[in-house]
């Protein structure tokens, strides 16, 4: 296991580093310069040298790229070009919206998901199975900013119970309005994301209905629930455990959907105005940052895996049969 | 673009149309009930600052949350475009028009405590003409030759020519404390607020600066929303977030408002005006008589009526009803098909022929593109539409000059004058005009100067240099509870210290 985790942790390293120098590249390669994001019309060519000697865009980029690179070791991720800010405290800052609102999006989605999927599976040969699985197909096709938009007339808009946007200026210095103001977007994001996890958690249970090994324990006796506890669960929870990993990382990055339509001030926002201003500190920043969280979320996405599936740990580890 | 556009603010101060405007008045307001002096207002707004520094590219947001809140200035524009002394208590000009003399106001105070100097107004004078700076007004006030401190209250600016402008100009410099640190990321102005708290993405807050020279506040302080998304806005206005929104971008939701008791909708007069820009250096555009014919094919009103629903108004020329040079020159190139096509005939295309026209990619560029197009399909004109980025439009139009014709709003007020200037990106080039705003520039009197700027206005719709589709309507849409509020103008400029709520 020891052997297992420096290997894992040295790969993320290495993704990591890859990660940051594509980005590096990949951003250099847009036209236009992040200096006309700075000028007005009437900016003569002097203003404009200005300008890119200012922010260092007229460095060689290896000699960019070093200087990047070494901040980042000390955990410096430089300043904005644009805003002049520290981009490290803003993205904290930025966190403080995004990842509670990701957590409980998918917390809530994954509460719905496993009964529901679990119940779509279970009672295909009712009624409501497949009325559950048509109603998440539903929710996949439907886009997410139109549920959004579609929560805020009825909640914020009719009824007025809950706010249409924004988040608190004093962050979670009031818990319950930050709580308050995240309430909405949560369940947009927690309605989408639920919608494919039933359909995985469905399909993982319904392997497992048709198992030889479930049926066998059927056949010594035990339960259904009995069987299904103790075996049924732990098989269907391999496949599902990856899939929820890999929605937790896209729900990390996708939130910028809906943090625009709730107008929160969250990683996505600033990674969108980071490119519409061309603000290559403040991009790198944001992308750095959200690829270290999708690799560390892999990575436990693994280790929990590994922990409900002996087969796994037996096989990474090594020789033993 | 917009924002840099934007940038440029040479914004008239259209502030507290209805209620007179300055700290030192005390704005009547139209409610009857007893205002709370306690309140903050929450503005609602699309435009965050990028930073908090106008001569480093913060753009159209600062200036709208911090010309005249935050900093001031020696002079202020008021809604009439008139200049008026706000730190500078009384200037004298010299008989060659090169020494202009201002003495300062008394008992100004920095929001740090430091107490305003001639050298504080030397110093942001020179922020602004400096190496480095990226303030658009930085090419005007090269004239400026010295500037003098005889004494703690008295600034002496000299200049190398005469500039009839030059007081209008210093009303967009920010007097700075000199001592002030980072001016990107924190404020030191004489205004009435200071700055609170600034939430990147979020909001931007002003708390009332006790030790202020003039008349406090009418309210307790004020809060900046930003929103990135105009639906998003009118729904915090809806339920109540916002009070009041700076500038509705977006006709269609103006019909929440309308009739409804607790909203009021006031429709003031912008700057903005959408262009047709053509390149008047290059084929075909390099014959008046082409460009009138482009002018005369397009029904400009149609084209508003779509985009704006009624609101706006159509201009015939680049200066808008604002300026004190305005006329009115919608009949010079009139919306006239058999016209454009003898013109066309005329100059040698009469089966037309084809161009590029590079729209930027945001509203209301590709919806205006889209019309031209089936406009300009019936005088026999082929249009390919070539969408592009605020940032490619600035490489490719602003500075290579590679288009043929591109569409642009330009915010400025008082900026026709940039048809004098060859270089400029359209490359209108009139000897006469060319003259005519040099000796605007240094006319000895105002009148002087708006006969020559009106000749200029003229002689450019006569050649049709440009084709100027609309002006922007600037609709503010605030709480009824709300008075006090500036409805005029220029969404660049928003004076918050006469708000009153109640």
């Amino acid at each position: 296991m020891a052997r297992y985790l420096l290997r894992r942790t040295a790969f993320l390293l290495g993704s990591l580093l890859l990660a940051a120098a594509l980005l590096f590249v990949l951003l250099r390669l847009l036209p236009g310069d992040p200096a006309n994001a700075l000028l007005s019309v009437g900016a003569t060519p002097e203003q404009f040298a200005a300008a890119r000697r200012q922010i260092g865009s007229d460095l060689p980029l290896p000699e960019q790229f070093g200087s990047w690179l070494a901040g980042l070791a000390s955990l410096d991720l430089g300043t904005s070009f644009v805003s002049r800010l520290p981009v490290g405290p803003e993205i904290a800052e930025r966190l403080a919206v995004t990842v509670p609102l990701t957590l409980l999006s998918f917390a809530l989605a994954v509460v719905v998901a496993l009964p529901v999927g679990f119940l779509a599976a279970w009672r295909s040969d009712r009624w409501y199975g497949p009325l559950l699985n048509g109603v998440s197909q539903l929710g996949i096709a439907v886009p997410v900013f139109w549920i959004g938009m579609l929560l805020v007339t009825v909640f914020a808009l009719r009824l007025r119970v809950l706010p249409a946007g924004g988040f608190p200026r004093e962050d979670w210095a009031e818990p319950l309005r930050a709580l308050t103001s995240l309430v909405l977007p949560v369940v947009t994001i927690a309605l989408v994301m639920s919608a494919s996890l039933i359909r995985y958690v469905r399909s993982a249970t319904l392997d497992v209905l048709g198992s030889d090994y479930l049926r066998t324990a059927r056949a010594l006796g035990s339960s259904f629930g009995g069987a299904m506890w103790r075996h049924g669960l732990r098989n269907a929870a391999v496949p599902v455990i990856s899939i929820l990993g890999i929605e937790l990382a896209t729900t990390f990055l996708g939130a910028v959907v809906v943090e625009s339509v709730f107008t929160l001030p969250g990683l996505g926002t600033m990674l969108v105005e980071g490119i519409a201003e061309h603000d290559y500190p403040v991009i790198q920043g944001v992308l750095v940052v959200s690829t270290f969280a999708v690799l560390v979320i892999g990575f436990a996405a693994d280790l929990v895996q590994r922990l409900v599936d002996p087969r796994l740990r037996a096989h990474v580890g090594g020789g033993r049969p | 673009m917009t924002s840099k556009f934007a940038g440029v603010v040479a914004a008239l101060a259209l502030a507290l149309a209805a209620c007179g405007s300055g700290p030192g008045d005390a704005p009547a307001g139209g409610s009857s009930a007893t205002p709370d002096a306690g309140a903050t207002i929450e503005i609602g707004s699309l435009y965050e600052p990028q930073n908090l520094d106008n001569t480093a590219g913060g753009g159209q947001g600062i200036t709208e949350a911090f010309n005249g809140n935050v900093y001031e200035g020696l002079f202020k524009l008021t809604d009439d475009g008139k200049v008026e002394p706000l730190l500078a208590e009384s200037q004298e000009v010299s008989g060659d028009g090169l020494t202009y003399t201002f003495r300062l106001r008394k008992g100004v105070k920095f929001h740090s405590g430091k107490a305003l100097t001639s050298a504080d107004v030397k110093n942001s004078i020179a922020k602004v003409t400096a190496d480095d700076s990226q303030s658009a007004r930085k090419s005007s006030l090269e004239v400026i030759k010295s500037v003098e401190t005889p004494d703690d209250a008295t600034v002496v600016v000299k200049l190398s020519g005469r500039s009839i402008s030059l007081v209008y100009n210093l009303s967009y410099v920010w007097i700075v404390n000199t001592a002030a640190k980072d001016p990107a990321t924190s404020e030191d102005g004489t205004g009435p607020y200071k700055l609170g708290t600034w939430k990147r993405g979020s909001t931007l807050s002003l708390e009332r600066f006790p030790g202020y020279w003039g008349t406090p506040p009418a309210n307790n302080g004020v809060v900046y929303h930003y929103f990135t998304d105009a639906t998003a806005l009118n729904n915090a206005l809806l339920t109540g977030a916002v009070d009041i929104v700076t500038s509705q971008q977006s006709p269609d939701a103006l019909t929440q408002f309308t009739g409804n008791p607790d909203y009021k909708i006031s429709d003031g007069h912008s700057t903005t005006k959408l262009l047709l820009a053509f390149n008047d250096r290059k084929a075909p555009f390099d014959k008046p008589l082409v460009r009138k014919a482009v002018s005369s094919a397009i029904d400009d009103a149609k084209l508003l009526e779509s985009v704006w629903a009624g609101h706006g108004s159509l201009i015939g020329s680049m200066v808008p009803p604002t300026d004190p040079w305005y006329e009115d020159l919608t009949k010079v190139n009139p919306y006239d098909v058999e016209l454009a096509k003898k013109q066309l005939a005329e100059a040698g295309y009469a089966k037309g022929f084809r161009f590029t026209l590079d729209t930027p990619n945001y509203d209301p560029h590709p919806t205006a593109a889209t019309f031209i197009k089936s406009e300009l399909a019936k005088v026999g004109i082929t249009v390919d539409v070539n969408v592009i980025t605020a940032d490619e439009w600035y490489t490719k139009v602003y500075k290579n000059r590679d288009f043929a014709a591109t569409l642009q709003e330009h915010v400025n007020d008082r900026d026709v004058v940039w048809y004098g200037d060859p270089d400029f990106y359209w490359g209108y080039d009139n000897k006469q005009v060319t003259g005519w705003v040099k000796q605007a520039e240094q006319a000895k009197t105002a009148e002087e100067q708006t006969e020559l700027l009106k000749q200029v206005n003229r002689q450019i719709a006569e050649d049709a240099a440009s084709d100027w589709l609309y002006l922007y309507p600037q609709i503010v849409v605030a709480s009824s509870k709300l008075s006090g509020y500036p409805i005029n103008g220029l969404n660049s400029q928003f004076y918050a210290y006469g708000i009153k709520k109640g």
